[in-house]
């Protein structure tokens, strides 16, 4: 049977986020949390291949204990098993440290449950935006990497080969890969499914699996949190926004004329150069 | 049991924490290294952008700039980028570099940064640019900053990336002290290349793969160029529609002004949710972020969910029926009316003025994706 392990990530709802006008700092209160929207993609396709292929679908993430809803809400969706990697050294840590924490608890799940045979994640997370966390897990477990999968075409369980299509921005590659494969996934792979009832009540009664850093045998201290995290926050601003004389053109003289009167502007700007109009 | 001896034979004991490999004295790294990204031996806007701003990084730090240039037949490509202002081009050439796969290209950058130790290396904030950098800096290991807007180097010879977080409402500049190379990627479109100089001379350095084409199981079967990708990020030109376009007829409408401009079709949030056309229109927090020279905002109220993806466009124009529009705060020119009149009107006088020119051929532009 597969194994599968899908990587969530808790994030406020970056809708909702607010800037304070006077510290110029996020106002995170009261801001909804969320299960990042590409990592729900990972989920529904790891389920969707349970329920063509049989699988185990195994969720990972690590954050702090109120986390443990993200991983209840895999649970309600169909996912077998949720492991909430939670401490506070932990904290902190950019993209290189999480995917060593990433990392080992997917070694670890493999001890407990099995050799895994794919790993999914978003394609990145909505408060980091960096889709690096991704490939960073990729290349510590060795696994071969495949990014913005937005289609599966073919999984040969025997042959141990996937062929997946990847979305770039030119086009489509169909890649042919061996697993065990690490996926992250686009919002075009599907549309992540509802809980099921029985779901629901799994998840009511669910609790996730909480590992420490007493849990990982081999874990270096040096590597994780903020100490483990080569870049940091020099500082950070608002972005002014641009006072702009906003030139109004009325229609009092036709909707032609108009038209005629604002290409003439533009025409007295750069853009006509910038744009090779000119 | 069969299965299970083929998953023990393919889990290699992959050591999960990485450690740089001895060195700890950074003095050596020298030079700012723009990884070209080509596809059939042609390279992507992003990479001369990126050589752009690094010359004038490579100049504050009185360093060399150096490209690195991976594919097949692709020796063109390290003139070019000579051309365009770098000193030193590392090229590996080899059919099995023809596409990019993540290991061998990966086992390429890995092999010259640790080789000829640039302290600063970057590449374009693409897909393919994201999934090489972030393999590269695990491996290094090393800091990496992703999708930076824009970049400076301090007194320290520190880089300092700066991007936009939490869908732009902030600005973050990131720096890496403890390891070398800093790394970053780099958005496209915010950084303008250097103007051609095929006078220029620099020295070009031979590098072969490092992986043998046996060692090498992951297979690119094709690639299927789709015509019909919206590629917003790239657009000068973009004419992008709200709920005031009313359904996919109204972006129809759009779809002719965008044509005769040469541009692309955008749409806010609430059109894509309304299912008038696809998502990959849409520009804003769920969507793309543009900066295209030329941002036409029809029927679109301004919601900041919009305007965050497109708010740093050279120019700007509004139409909207509604003047308390908040749309009309971050255009140029705006127009208070109806947009079934306006358009096709601006379209024609567009035309008259610059479509002879501008026009691309039929078969060239991306068709609409309405629903």
């Amino acid at each position: 049977m597969l194994h599968i392990v899908v990587c969530v990530k808790q994030v406020p709802d970056s809708r909702e986020i607010r800037i304070d006008p006077k510290t110029n700092t996020l106002i995170r209160q009261g801001v909804p949390a969320i299960v990042n929207y590409f990592d729900l993609n990972g989920l529904e396709e790891a389920l969707s291949l349970k329920d063509r292929f049989g699988a185990r679908v195994t969720v990972v993430s690590m954050g702090p204990p109120s986390a443990d809803k993200a991983l209840k809400q895999c649970v309600s969706m169909g996912a077998d098993e949720g492991v909430l990697v939670s401490d506070r050294a932990f904290a902190g840590a950019d993209t290189l440290a999480t995917s060593y924490v990433i990392a080992l608890t997917v070694q670890k799940v493999e001890e407990v449950w099995g050799p895994v045979d794919m790993v999914f994640c978003g394609k990145q997370t909505l408060d980091g935006d960096t889709g690096q966390v991704g490939p960073g897990v990729a290349c510590r477990l060795d696994l071969e990497q495949l990014t913005y999968v937005e289609k599966i075409e073919q999984l040969d369980e025997k042959r141990r080969e996937i062929v997946v299509h990847r979305h770039l921005e030119d086009g489509i590659e169909r890649v042919k890969a061996k697993l065990p494969v690490l996926m992250t996934a686009v919002a075009e792979l599907n549309k992540p499914r509802r809980a099921s009832l029985p779901g629901v009540l799994r998840a009511a009664e669910y609790k996730p699996i909480v590992w420490t850093t007493n849990d990982f045998a081999n874990l270096d201290r040096a590597q994780i949190g903020l100490k483990g995290s080569p870049t940091i926050v020099g500082k950070t601003w608002v972005p002014e926004q641009k006072k702009i004389d906003t030139q109004m053109i009325g229609l009092d003289k036709g909707i032609e004329s108009a038209a005629t009167d604002l290409i003439g502007q533009l025409f007295s700007t750069e853009l006509p150069a910038k744009l090779g109009w000119a | 049991m069969a299965e299970q001896t083929a998953k023990e034979r393919t889990r290699s004991k992959p050591a999960v924490g990485l450690q740089p490999t001895g060195e700890v004295d950074w003095s050596n790294y020298r030079g700012v290294m723009v990884v070209v990204e080509q596809r059939d031996g042609v390279a992507k806007k992003v990479s001369w952008q990126l050589l752009g701003e690094s010359r004038r990084l490579a100049d504050k730090l009185d360093a060399p700039l150096l490209a690195l240039v991976i594919g097949h037949d692709v020796e063109q490509l390290a003139k070019e980028a000579i051309a365009y202002g770098a000193d030193r081009v590392y090229v590996s050439d080899s059919p099995e570099l023809k596409d990019y796969r993540t290991r061998p290209y990966s086992r390429v950058c890995l092999h010259v940064i640790r080789e000829f130790k640039p302290e600063i290396v970057l590449m374009g904030a693409t897909y393919t640019g994201r999934d090489l950098a972030g393999a590269i800096a695990t491996h290094l290991p090393t800091g990496l900053t992703a999708d930076s807007t824009q970049l400076d180097v301090n007194e320290e010879r520190l880089l300092m990336a700066s991007r936009p977080a939490f869908s732009e409402k902030l600005l973050a500049t990131i720096l890496c002290k403890q390891f070398k190379p800093q790394m970053a990627t780099v958005r496209a479109g915010v950084f303008e290349a250097l103007p051609w100089d095929d006078s220029r001379t620099g020295e070009i350095v031979r590098v072969a793969p490092q992986m043998s084409a046996d060692e090498i199981v992951t297979e690119v079967l094709e690639f299927v160029a789709e015509k019909s990708r919206v590629n917003l990020e790239d657009a000068e030109v973009i004419v992008a529609g709200g709920r005031g376009v009313g359904g996919p007829a109204g972006f129809q409408l759009l779809d002719e002004l965008a044509k005769v401009l040469g541009g692309e079709v955008g749409a806010s949030r609430v059109a894509v949710e309304l299912g008038w056309i696809e998502h990959e229109h849409q520009v804003g927090q769920t969507g793309f972020t543009v900066r295209p020279k030329l941002y036409i905002a029809a029927g679109i109220s301004g919601a900041v969910q919009h305007t965050v993806g497109m708010q740093n466009s050279d120019y700007i124009i509004a139409i909207n029926k509604d003047p308390e529009a908040p749309i009309f705060k971050f255009a140029n020119y705006g127009i208070v009316g109806d947009l079934f009149q306006v358009v096709p009107a601006l379209t024609k006088a567009f035309k008259e003025r610059v479509g002879k020119r501008q026009e691309t051929p039929a078969g060239d532009r991306t068709p609409l994706h309405v629903m």
